[in-house]
């Protein structure tokens, strides 16, 4: 077998076992609890009656074991179980909420990534200048303020004082796509900036990284262009620890969308997720979390397996 | 004399004037928690410098209770994660085998799903108290605390000392205590600061997620949750806290990157 496959099936085999035991955790995270499920839900007042109730329809009468392997398999069919507080199927309303936010994500991510990469390169060329400096110390601020501020700081400047964009994010089917993304501007401008100032440091230093080698010096001393240099001989060495931070900040992304669709109350995972949990709906709860951990495991499977491929040692092993 | 550069100054000047206010908050606020003393959000006036809130409450009173809260809550979480972590890492890099083994898989297992995920899915079931808050961030972070001190204590279990020590028969906890943990109190008090941060960053986000502090409490995320509405009329209460975590949590920064340059540069490795 060819190394690079090996490795391969090594590293998507590693990571269904995480997922795997992700969902033991966030199973168990539910039922270890000093108490009873069905009693913090319904809290002190509960009558005997409507606990026995609960208990029956969470299952909680059957050992954990049991509950936990009949979840996993009705999840691995896509059957999520139906939510406590409205009876509905769990997988058919979160189906069009995932869409939402994976569009929110998707657009953000387009805007920030290449922003993040063409920063750093200018940063670097610009090393200790005032355009490095300038760079930096934004992206410092940014990365120091949390999400929901800076959500508020664009709804007051954008739609309160310029009235550009809306400060909610009100979307619905058969949308114009044009409207779509006036309404997801703010949102997705958010997050831009919550991932923008991680990626683009960690672009700055892989690059950097890179630059101090010797064939960077030997093009120095052949008389290149600084920008050449950086754009032929580093960058393409570069791009494995580059793609390797953009995936990490786009798992970041996973969790800053929670925040800022619950800032632009935009109907997506994370507005869902949140709505749940403050009503303790543990099924939905868990189908939110598990959901949530395979968008992460698998973005950072995905920083893993590019890593290895562009390798070209291990490409083409002698 | 030690000579401190100016950003580790200012940094140091705004983290003491919070903490002040936070710890002798009861002194320092003009009105009380909870005490309604004028109509909804009222403009800034030399009676409320700050304007009021949503139910007419002294903003500027109601930031510095909150004050103490969040940094209360964050300190604790940071004392409970630093401890556990680094005892935890401490003894995975001194027993190496199978106990190292079983702690960092777990650890592993933890940092594969966000923390805001797993602070949310426990959250669902659990009472939300303070001390479950301080717990369930404390144990969620303390993952991040155990990574690195064992790896710095994975060196230091290598040094000629720590082989002595155990020639001379200490026991473990003497080889933890006294020759480990002295050398490795650098890089972990630089790493405090920041783990303080995402510590207030986290109550803060639970908060105005409506699921950390619990009113009538105030924590400054909840009062960024509880003003949000006056935003699109342009009354800037709610940014008021969100300027508070962002400006604690930037001089902290400041501390620590000082903190940090000062013992990596010192005779190239920890002081």
């Amino acid at each position: 077998m060819h190394p690079v496959l090996k490795l391969l099936v090594q590293r998507i085999s590693l990571g269904l076992l995480l997922l795997f035991a992700a969902s033991i955790l966030i199973f168990v995270g539910t039922q270890i609890l000093p108490g009873d499920v069905a009693q913090n839900i319904l809290g002190q007042g509960a009558t005997p009656e409507t606990l026995a109730n609960l208990r029956a329809e969470l299952g909680l009468n059957d050992p954990p074991l049991t509950r936990y392997l009949n979840w996993l398999f009705a999840a691995m069919q896509g059957d999520l179980g139906t939510a406590l507080t409205n009876g509905q199927d769990i997988a058919t309303s979160m189906g069009k909420r995932l869409g939402n936010t994976l569009f929110l994500a998707v657009c953000a991510a387009i805007i920030a990534v290449p922003l993040a990469i063409v920063l750093g390169l200018i940063a670097v060329r610009y090393q200790g200048r005032w355009p490095d400096r300038v760079i930096s110390g934004v992206t410092l601020a940014t990365v120091s303020v949390p999400e929901f501020l800076l959500g508020y700081i664009a709804i007051f400047v954008l739609s309160v004082q310029f009235r550009v964009f809306p400060s909610l994010s009100t979307v619905y089917d058969g949308m114009p796509f044009l409207d779509r993304m006036n309404a997801i501007a703010l949102p997705a401008i958010v997050l831009v900036l919550v991932v923008l100032g991680h990626m683009m440091r960690m672009t700055r230093a892989a690059i950097l990284n890179v630059m101090q080698s010797a064939y960077v010096e030997t093009a120095e001393l052949k008389g290149l262009r600084k920008f050449t240099i950086i754009a032929r001989h580093a960058l393409p060495n570069a791009v494995a620890p580059v793609v390797n931070v953009v995936m990490l900040n786009l798992a970041y992304l996973v969790v800053g969308v929670v925040v800022v669709e619950v800032v632009f109350v935009y109907p997506g995972m994370g507005q869902y997720l949140v709505d749940h949990v403050s009503k303790r709906d543990v099924p939905v709860v868990q189908a939110c979390g598990l959901v949530f951990a395979a968008v992460y495991i698998g973005l950072n499977l995905v920083a893993d397996i590019v890593s290895i491929l562009s390798n070209p040692r291990l490409r083409h092993p002698k | 004399m030690m000579r401190i550069p100016f950003a580790a100054m200012l940094g140091l000047f705004f983290t003491g004037v919070y903490f002040f206010m936070a710890i002798f908050a009861g002194w320092i606020a003009p009105y009380g928690m909870a005490e309604v003393v004028g109509d909804s959000w009222e403009p800034w006036s030399w009676a409320h410098p700050l304007g009021t809130d949503s139910i007419g409450r002294d903003l500027l009173s109601r930031m510095i209770w909150g004050g103490q809260t969040t940094i209360f809550v964050a300190t604790m979480g940071t004392i409970l994660s630093f401890t556990l972590g680094s005892v935890l890492g401490f003894i995975a890099a001194v027993r190496g085998g199978w106990i190292d083994q079983l702690l960092s898989r777990l650890v592993d297992l933890m940092m594969s799903i966000p923390s805001l995920i797993s602070a949310l899915v426990v959250l669902s079931v659990m009472p939300v108290t303070l001390p479950i808050l301080i717990i369930v961030m404390g144990v969620l972070d303390a993952t991040r605390v155990f990574r690195l001190s064992r790896a710095v204590a994975v060196d230091i279990t290598v040094m000629d000392y720590v082989e002595a020590a155990r020639l001379r028969g200490e026991k473990q906890l003497w080889i933890i205590f006294r020759e480990i943990l002295p050398n490795a109190l650098s890089p972990l008090i630089a790493e405090m600061g920041l783990r303080f941060i995402f510590m207030v960053l986290f109550i803060s986000t639970l908060s105005f997620l409506g699921l950390g502090v619990q009113p009538p409490m105030a924590d400054w995320g909840g009062i960024v949750k509880e003003n949000k509405d006056a935003i699109v009329y342009g009354v800037p209460a709610a940014l008021v806290p969100a300027f508070a975590i962002a400006s604690l949590a930037i001089s902290v920064n400041l501390v620590a990157d000082w903190v940090l340059n000062r013992t990596t540069s010192l005779k190239g490795g920890r002081g």
